[in-house]
């Protein structure tokens, strides 16, 4: 679906996506890494159990809602990425950590 | 950050930008709150860290940004990035989340400028994975420098589309095609105001200009096309359209569309400020006087928040905005305020030449806004599809916030930011009331999602 221009970023964090270890750049939203680590959808629908994957990438669709660092209905577009930040696609409405 | 502000400013694009910039040359405190890291707004996003030849490959008019983030830098403007506002009322207190942590201030003065979204057009298909806004695509090269494989679709009508398939022809992207949505008709609806369009010809040389780098590339636009779906099952495995009379369809894997940009008029619902429907911009705006303030006392709106007006008008409307608040605080005489916005009110009428002419060739038919295939969902968020809201229509019921209690349409996490503008078309062409008069949902706090631990954690004073 997407690639990136630069092939070599010069500053990475490690963040894991669906058990996935993967590098990305500093900076970067979590949808952007998402999206180019070519993952196809990021939550199912609460309604339907429909996929879906982020839409607008700027805060007003909720279409990227994902499980961050174990916090359900995070906008992954806009959440940066940390060194070591886990990453899930998020099933139905989401579940608070207890 | 400070308790309060004369004047608090909300959103760091072009307009937030050269407001903030002049209040504080004329010593007042403006603390100016955005929900992005860097300044810029959408338009001029990650203008500051941005590598030099990605900044090229998307033209001059982004470079344009540098001056007034600059500008910023060397100001003493409070500027808090990362921040959101979940809150505003009539009264000026602003809820906010910064680092986290939720906080309340108050301001004698508040400008709005949140700058716009993408117009939402719900057609078959788009909720699957693999569709997905231009504008989304566009974040995704400024700000991360990633673009499509090979063999994206761009669909819709608008500049930005143009915009877009320019940009992505310079940076080697190669296009399975681009599907201008735009009827024929609209140039004859454009014609009577091409003279005054002419006046700034600039921008339609521009125009021209891509069109013709995208031809001489080989780049295929199709134009007046009708009847585009997205098909698949766990994502968009194709598309089909209509053209001259016959169907066609593309494998993809990605379809960017985009049918224009409306202002994001959320947080100014929620205050309470009066919106009327405007027929030409097909969206619907704030009442405002030509000063920028709106229908509550103390709270201005300007930028493309306001009216459509591209990121030049908004820079201009800013500062007339910001002179406006100075006056109101009783930091310049009325003489004063009438005379510093002089070059501003006709730089404004200036740009705003290309405007009438931008409306009505782009303007997206009726048809295609009133969602004519019972089967597509309209609210993404509750998944009520437009036969639905029909459904609804016919038992009797007109209003858009009635038609939320009955379906659930505009009650997910995106609070109708996605459907509010559809439902309206609906109603309107299913026989109900007028789009103008079937009102838009009532924005409720918190527009923007905190937990009911970040609200419980508020001190009492503030809540008071």
């Amino acid at each position: 679906m997407f690639k990136r221009l630069d092939d070599n970023p010069e500053k990475l964090v490690t963040i894991t996506i669906d058990g996935q270890s993967v590098e990305v750049p500093v900076g970067e939203t979590v949808a952007a890494a998402v999206l180019a680590a070519g993952i196809n959808y990021t939550r199912t629908t609460p309604v339907s159990d429909a996929p879906r994957a982020p839409f607008c990438l700027m805060g007003v669709c909720y279409e990227c809602l994902m499980v961050i660092d174990g916090q359900p209905n995070r906008r992954a577009c806009r959440e940066r990425v940390r060194e070591g930040m886990i990453i899930e696609r998020q099933h139905g409405a989401g579940v608070l950590p207890t | 950050m400070k308790d309060h502000y004369p004047l608090v400013i909300i959103g760091a694009g072009p307009a937030g930008l050269a407001a903030a910039v002049i209040a504080a040359e004329h010593g007042l405190d403006v603390a100016l709150l955005d929900e992005q890291p860097a300044p810029g707004g959408q338009i001029y996003r990650a203008m500051e860290s941005i590598p030099a030849e990605r900044a090229e490959l998307l033209g001059t008019e982004y470079q344009r940004g540098r001056k007034l983030v600059s500008a910023l830098r060397d100001s003493s403007v409070d500027y808090f990035p990362d921040t959101q506002v979940w809150s505003l009322n009539h009264k000026r207190e602003i809820g906010l989340l910064h680092d986290k942590t939720p906080r309340m201030i108050t301001a004698d003065q508040v400008l709005l400028a949140g700058g716009a979204m993408e117009r939402p057009v719900p057609f078959p298909g788009w909720t699957l994975p693999g569709v997905m806004n231009a504008g989304a695509g566009q974040i995704l090269f400024k700000a991360h420098g990633i673009v499509p494989s090979d063999g994206v679709v761009l669909a819709g009508s608008g500049p930005l589309l143009l915009l877009l398939a320019w940009q992505y022809l310079h940076a080697g992207v190669k296009m399975k095609a681009v599907l201008d949505l735009t009827p024929m008709h609209n140039h004859l609806r454009a014609l009577p105001h091409l003279p005054r369009a002419l006046l700034v010809h600039h921008y339609l040389a521009k125009g021209l200009v891509y069109k013709k780098d995208l031809k001489q590339a080989g780049s295929s636009t199709l134009h007046n096309v009708s009847d585009l779906r997205a098909e698949g099952n766990e994502g968009i495995a194709s598309i089909s359209y209509r053209h001259k009379g016959q169907q066609h369809s593309i494998e993809t894997d990605l379809l960017l569309v985009h049918f224009g940009v409306i202002p994001h008029t959320h947080l100014a619902r929620a205050a309470g400020c009066r919106h009327d429907w405007d027929r030409s911009q097909q969206c619907w705006r704030p009442q405002l006087d030509n000063w920028g303030n709106s229908s509550i006392d103390g709270i201005l709106i300007a930028g493309d928040s306001a009216r459509i007006g591209g990121a030049r008008t908004a820079e201009h409307a800013g500062r007339l905005a910001a002179i406006q608040s100075l006056h109101a605080l009783g930091l310049i005489h009325q003489r004063d305020r009438n005379r510093l916005a002089k070059k501003d009110r006709k730089w404004m009428r200036e740009e705003l030449h290309i405007r009438p002419f931008l409306d009505a060739f782009f303007h997206i038919p009726g048809k295609l806004l009133s969602v004519p295939d019972d089967d597509t969902i309209v609210c993404r968020c509750e998944e009520v599809t437009a036969g639905d809201i029909r459904e609804a229509v016919a038992d009797g019921h007109h209003d858009s916030n009635q038609i939320k209690f009955l379906t659930r349409c505009g009650m997910g996490p995106c609070q109708g930011r996605q459907c509010a503008e559809s439902v309206a078309h609906i109603v309107a062409a299913a026989g109900g009331d007028d789009v103008a008069l079937g009102g838009h949902y009532r924005g409720r706090p918190p527009v923007t999602p905190l937990t009911l631990g970040q609200l419980a954690s508020l001190s009492p004073e503030e809540v008071e």
